[in-house]
């Protein structure tokens, strides 16, 4: 991990390098417990006056609250993790955590293989069993599984790591919101129109910032997310400032409406149904997962033509690339420009569904948010992101209805109170899990790869043998 | 109507300063190991809050005596907040040497959300107003009904900034530490060769950077006297422009970076639009990395094969 640590130049007095020994000895060597120790005073260090003291505003100024248990909580608990951590890499040998590290790979890549069907017959049949907080997850959960099939195009295939792709969302959820409130476009005219604005901002994008280097593209990508954001506030007679814009109309099916009125041009009326809110739902469902799917179909299509391959091959190294005679510009920009046409669809979504938009919806969070999902399920793999997106999206919104429950449900009597709340946390654990998931597992859940393009018989690569590459 | 300007000329230096001293942290880290330190806005966030409750705490204890209080202060947050620059460098960047190229900015970007979110459960969303312990400041003219003045905050910023930097400049060219930074710069391989112990030197910059930030966080404290978990974002996105506009990798070009851009923002909020000032920064961020990817005083990036 560490190639370039060579010894430590002495320090002068042999007293203190003895005693500098003794302490490396006791943090590197055998000892886990000191370790650990030593971590929790670290930690004790860090929290004391942040996690220690809350400042509240009182009558003259900020009061102070002490607070030593809420410390010893996250102290306890850094000195806990650091010690399972510890006692967990002493049991495994590097080798072995190799050899377990190919095995689960390829555990899941098998397992996709039989998953992935499962998986969208679950998605496909879901309306039927559901009831409607689930059917409302489910299109939260496809939405991102959309947003990270989007943006695994950029990041994931070509390499350029865009932090501000939660700007095309933007663009597309404005398109259908100006355009169906200004001048009564409905939702399936708005579709093609809000993907080809995208698209066209994305080029814009893309064209300047075509010559930087990996890092530098990113904080630009950010740069102009936030300037779209900041436009989005300010230019108040297009977009309605800071409050948004209210009433975008419901979608339609061939023209049939999804409202009470009963009508024969209502979904209801025209079959006869009883009218209820659920076929709403489930419409928009039905919607969002035919998006999502498409999103899907027409990024593993795109891998096997001779673009897709660019795409991977310019991830892997641009040079050569380059001499090879691929041409960087349009490769690149088609990248910015498909990912952000299904940023863009997804956003259209987004101002559907919710029948409102506001430039709250479009910080650099919700970015971070989408690029968790992707790097987490693993950069390139269209799998990894439905895993990682059910996880991160779906089990923390359920973990947060059954801890409210737990709470609020009087189960547990005044203990109640103690339960957190998880809300509170999710940007934490979102945080979290980017560091640990690069410090662990950088490739992510699904890190082992299949060629797109093989001679023969196409065989799962294991993630250690490609430089960028995974997918 | 020179008053005004004046007045935004000495607005704009303190800013400018503020936003230096944070670029002088990017600069340094992505001279070193070339990444760019995404979570570095927020230790200087993390420094203006321990600024805010060391205050606040001695306050409490009933420490009246403002230059003590305010030395206690600097010392504390500047120790505490190098603890954070360590632990980060230590728990997110250093296991990713060597991993792919994306990694530590990824890994980077997640620490900058962890410390934002953690002083958010830690100390709530609210913002954190204090009540002035500078107030009154120098007089310089007056013209027009308006009054030119340098308030003792925004002197003791500048007195402070240029004592900080002038530590730092002596720390970096004539000490051994020093020495070992320069070498890691030019050659992280070499140095190593050499002797150098290239990790514990990686950790001794973050540490610097982390201490000037920790003083920048606790100048912002003192001139804008209202805080909250968000400002590292914005702050950290302009003194990365600033970083970039004075040349990445040459530490005062980050200095004279982050003059520039306090400026502008200044003039630009002060004469054109206070709503737009961010778009300003941004996009001087985008010109700059398009026309000029070097900046003023930096090194030409050859890219070898």
């Amino acid at each position: 991990m560490s190639a370039t640590n060579v010894a430590p130049t002495g320090t002068d007095d042999p007293g203190s390098r003895q005693l500098l020994r003794r302490i490396s000895k006791s943090v590197a060597g055998g000892n886990p417990f000191a370790d650990a120790a030593l971590s929790a005073l670290v930690a004790f260090g860090l929290f004391a006056a942040l996690i220690g003291l809350r400042t509240d505003s009182g009558p003259v100024g900020l009061v102070l609250t002490p607070r030593p248990w809420a410390l010893a909580g996250w102290v306890g608990a850094v000195f806990l993790v650091r010690l399972l951590v510890l006692l967990w890499r002493q049991r495994t040998r590097p080798a072995q955590a190799y050899a377990e590290n190919r095995r689960l790979a390829e555990g899941l890549a098998h397992l996709s293989r039989l998953l992935a069907p499962a998986l969208l017959l679950l998605a496909l049949a879901l309306p039927s069993f559901a009831d409607r907080s689930y059917l409302d997850l489910g299109v939260l959960v496809l939405t991102y599984v959309m947003l990270g099939w989007g943006l695994n195009v950029v990041v994931g295939l070509a390499g350029l790591l865009d932090l501000g792709y939660v700007a095309f969302y933007a663009v597309g959820a404005y398109t259908y919101a100006i355009f169906s409130t200004q001048f009564g476009l409905g939702f399936w005219t708005c579709l093609p129109l809000a993907g080809a604005l995208a698209a066209l901002w994305g080029v814009m994008l893309g064209f300047p910032v075509l010559r930087l280097r990996g890092d530098y593209l990113a904080i630009v990508t950010l740069a102009f997310g936030e300037i779209i954001r900041i436009l989005l506030i300010n230019w108040a007679s297009l977009t309605g400032g800071p409050n948004g814009i209210s009433g975008i109309p419901r979608p339609t099916l061939f023209g049939l409406r999804f409202d009470a009125s009963g009508g024969p041009d209502t979904f209801a009326g025209y079959f006869g149904l009883e009218y209820s809110p659920t076929q709403r739902a489930v419409f928009l469902y039905y919607v969002i997962l035919a998006l999502a799917l498409l999103t899907n179909w027409f990024t593993l299509r795109l891998r096997r033509v001779a673009l897709g391959r660019a795409w991977e091959a310019l991830r892997e190294d641009e040079i050569a690339c380059r001499s090879l005679g691929i041409n960087v510009t349009a490769t690149k920009l088609t990248a910015f420009a498909i990912g952000a046409t299904f940023g863009g669809f997804a956003g259209a979504f987004f101002a559907t569904r919710a029948a409102f938009v506001s430039p709250e919806s479009f910080t650099f969070i919700e970015s971070a948010i989408v690029l968790a999902v992707v790097v987490l399920g693993g950069l390139g793999s269209q799998f990894g992101v439905v895993l990682s997106a059910l996880v991160m999206i779906g089990g923390l919104e359920m973990l947060r209805n059954a801890l409210s429950e737990l709470a609020s449900g009087g189960y547990l009597g005044p203990l109640g109170a103690l339960v957190p709340d998880p809300g509170q946390y999710r940007m934490l654990i979102f945080g979290l899990a980017l560091v640990v998931v690069m410090v662990l597992r950088p490739r992510g859940l699904v890190s082992g790869r299949t060629p797109s393009v093989a001679l023969g018989r196409r065989r799962e690569i294991s993630a250690e043998l490609v430089a960028e590459g995974r997918g | 109507m020179v008053a005004y300007a004046l007045q935004q000329l000495i607005n704009g230096v303190t800013l400018g300063m503020i936003y230096g001293l944070i670029a002088v942290g990017y600069t340094m880290v992505y001279g070193i190991i070339g990444m760019i330190n995404f979570a570095h806005g927020d230790v200087f966030m993390i420094g203006a809050f321990l600024s805010l409750i060391s205050l606040t705490l001695l306050g409490a204890f009933g420490l009246t005596f403002v230059p003590l209080a305010l030395a206690l202060t600097l010392v504390l947050a500047v120790a505490l907040a190098a603890l954070y620059g360590w632990t980060l460098e230590r728990v997110a960047y250093r296991p990713l040497r060597g991993s792919f190229r994306l990694a530590p900015l990824i890994s980077a970007i997640g620490m900058s959300i962890v410390l934002q979110q953690y002083i958010q459960i830690a100390q709530g969303a609210k913002n954190k107003p204090i009540l002035p312990p500078l107030p009154g400041g120098l007089r310089l003219m007056e013209s027009d009904g308006l009054v030119v003045q340098v308030t003792w905050t925004r002197l003791l910023i500048v007195v402070v900034t240029l004592a900080v930097l002038g530590a730092f400049t002596w720390l970096v060219s004539a000490t051994p530490l020093g020495r070992a930074m320069r070498a890691c710069e030019q050659d992280t391989k070499m140095a190593a060769l050499l002797g150098i112990n290239v990790d514990r030197t990686i950790s001794f910059t973050f540490v610097i950077g982390a201490a000037l930030a920790a003083v920048a966080g606790f100048m912002f404290l003192l001139n804008y006297g209202v805080i909250d978990f968000f400002i590292g974002f914005v702050a950290g996105v302009k003194a990365f422009t600033a970083a970039v506009l004075g040349g990445i990798g040459s530490l005062p070009g980050a200095v004279l970076g982050g003059l520039l851009i306090g400026l502008i923002e200044t003039f630009w909020s002060a004469y054109f639009s206070v709503e737009y000032k961010d778009v300003a920064a941004f996009s001087i961020l985008i010109l700059v990395l398009i026309f000029m990817p070097t900046g003023l005083l930096g090194r030409k990036d050859v890219e070898k094969v």
